[in-house]
């Protein structure tokens, strides 16, 4: 489960792992939150990666992953999963496996910016694309058929720093 | 070559390899990004169509409606209410015989509002005359869209395909699209004569005033016409084979569920939880509502059969039980759940399957 507020792109970090995962050769699905996607909302996507085709098309109910890409997020969500992939600094949370990664300093280095906002997604993409054990090439191909141009280069970017800078917490 | 593609998405690329002539539609949600993407398509010179914009549903196939009398490859998409606002043009198309397809991306017909999906628009479509096929995921949308074109242009009956609004229609999944020469040598371009074409300097009537019995044989041969579908289905020469119905586990399947639609595949994870504990329970899928799929379940030899589906006739509780209960040799039990969209998954189908071959079943999942 990717927890995001609606602009910070958790949706198409979704669309991107599902090709990444795809071209590791496993099936998946991204599922966005059905109807309430607006601007500074919380927003949860979905994402079911397999080895067989997935059948099912019920929304997840006790994901194994979460991803949140914003500390803010955990003063409304009690997150708890066998793994957490957050976007922070130093996390401040008690869970099982947690992994973190400064991608709000990465988008806003590269520029990544739309409204105010830095685009956390393809840096998040890229840190989840290392836990879950893809290799970087599977995620760089999902963000140029997704992207062009310059931008995609700077999502590759973006999706590179965080994908060799992610880190397991330790307290 | 597999590809990452939502349903609507899906449903937009088969329409372009069919090589759809003329679009026309109004958008509602979820059926929306399907139209959106076309336009696109069209816009972008990859798909030569016209691609109309109309002021409604209505509208929408009504053009779709002329398009399709002058010969043309044609095809719309809507939901729920746009479904309801372009009914009259529904029994148009079909009774005028015209081959036009379309997607119907299932939505709740409120009030109370809703954009989730259940089945009830579709059925409305039941008793008009277009094949109905229901898809349980992306593949099937995209499959049953290009075998959609190939049928409806055979028998002379449209053909709607049914997907789940966002279940299918906004999920995002793997893909297997087959090369455009395989869809070509597949699905020729439409025969401009058949059943026939209004064009300029060769003056026709369509749909005027008849003989009562004219009226009348016309609905017989459109009855007797829905029943060869099944044969033009199973021997379509698609990439894939496709037939009314999917047989999961059925073979030696003391206990039958009946269902149709992208819920089907929890179900199928919940059935193989039940295999495991020793029940033994197997699924037939209605991929098609129409034709009904009748020899197919008077052929279930098995203790009981249980219907679950999301709609419900009101005073007459589910529709497909209903029809499945005139036609079964087993008893039948009906089961009405997740309509406006409320959330079934693989545990409730355990639960639910489980209670069933119990006996314990009420008629309501709630």
């Amino acid at each position: 489960m990717i927890l995001s507020f609606g602009g910070q792109g958790g949706v198409t970090a979704a669309r991107l792992l599902s090709i990444a995962a795809l071209n590791e050769g496993k099936y998946a699905q991204a599922i966005p939150q059905f109807g309430a996607e607006r601007r500074g909302a919380l927003v949860r996507s979905f994402l079911r990666i397999s080895d067989r085709p997935i059948r099912r098309h019920s929304s997840v109910k006790n994901p194994e992953v979460i991803a949140v890409f914003s500390e803010k997020i955990l003063k409304i969500v009690d997150v708890k999963a066998n793994t957490v992939v957050i976007n922070s600094k130093q996390p401040k949370l008690e869970n099982g496996r947690v992994y973190y990664v400064d991608a709000s300093s990465i988008a806003l280095g590269l520029n990544l910016i739309s409204a105010g906002w830095p685009i956390v997604n393809t840096a998040m993409a890229g840190a989840m694309a290392k836990v879950f054990g893809f290799s970087f090439e599977s995620l760089k191909d999902a963000i140029e058929q997704t992207f062009s141009g310059k931008l995609a280069e700077l999502n590759v970017q973006a999706a590179k720093k965080a994908y060799e800078e992610v880190k397991e917490w330790s307290a | 070559m597999k590809k990452v593609l939502t349903g609507n998405y899906a449903v937009a690329e088969a329409v372009k390899m069919a090589r759809t002539e003329f679009i026309a539609a109004y958008p509602i949600t979820p059926q929306t990004t399907i139209v959106e993407r076309l336009a696109e398509m069209v816009e972008k010179g990859e798909l030569n169509a016209d691609f109309v914009r109309v002021e409604s549903e209505h509208s929408a196939l009504a053009a779709v409606y002329g398009a399709s009398a002058g010969g043309l490859r044609a095809f719309t998409a809507t939901s729920s209410h746009g479904l309801l606002y372009m009914y009259e043009m529904c029994w148009w198309v079909a009774n005028s015989r015209l081959p036009v397809v379309m997607a119907l991306v299932t939505r709740t017909i409120g009030p109370p509002w809703n954009i989730h999906t259940d089945h009830t628009d579709l059925l409305t479509l039941r008793d008009s005359g277009w094949i109905l096929a229901m898809s349980e995921n992306a593949q099937e949308a995209f499959d049953l869209t290009l075998i959609g074109f190939k049928v409806a242009e055979q028998i002379d009956l449209p053909f709607a395909v049914g997907l789940d609004g966002f279940q299918v229609s906004h999920t995002a999944e793997v893909v297997d699209i087959p090369e455009q020469s395989e869809i070509d040598e597949f699905l020729p371009e439409r025969r401009r004569d058949k059943p026939f074409v209004i064009e300029p300097r060769n003056p026709i009537t369509v749909g005027g005033l008849t003989t009562n019995e004219c009226a009348m044989i016309l609905r017989q041969e459109m009855d007797r016409d829905m029943e060869k579908v099944g044969d033009l289905v199973r021997n379509a020469g698609y990439v894939r084979d496709y037939d009314l119905v999917e047989r999961y586990r059925l073979d030696d399947a003391e206990y039958v569920v009946v269902m149709m639609g992208a819920w089907c595949g929890d179900a199928k994870d919940a059935i193989d939880v039940l295999r495991d504990e020793g029940v033994q329970i197997g699924m037939l899928r209605l991929r098609f509502v129409r034709p009904f799929p009748a020899e197919e379940i008077a052929k279930l030899d098995c203790k009981k059969i249980l219907v679950v589906e999301r709609d419900c006739s009101i005073g007459k509780g589910g529709i497909i039980a209903t029809e499945v209960k005139s036609v079964a040799n087993s008893p039948v039990q009906s089961v009405m759940a997740g309509l406006g969209g409320v959330d079934v998954g693989v545990d409730d189908f355990v639960s639910m399957f489980r209670r069933f071959v119990k006996g314990e079943l009420g008629e309501w999942w709630l």
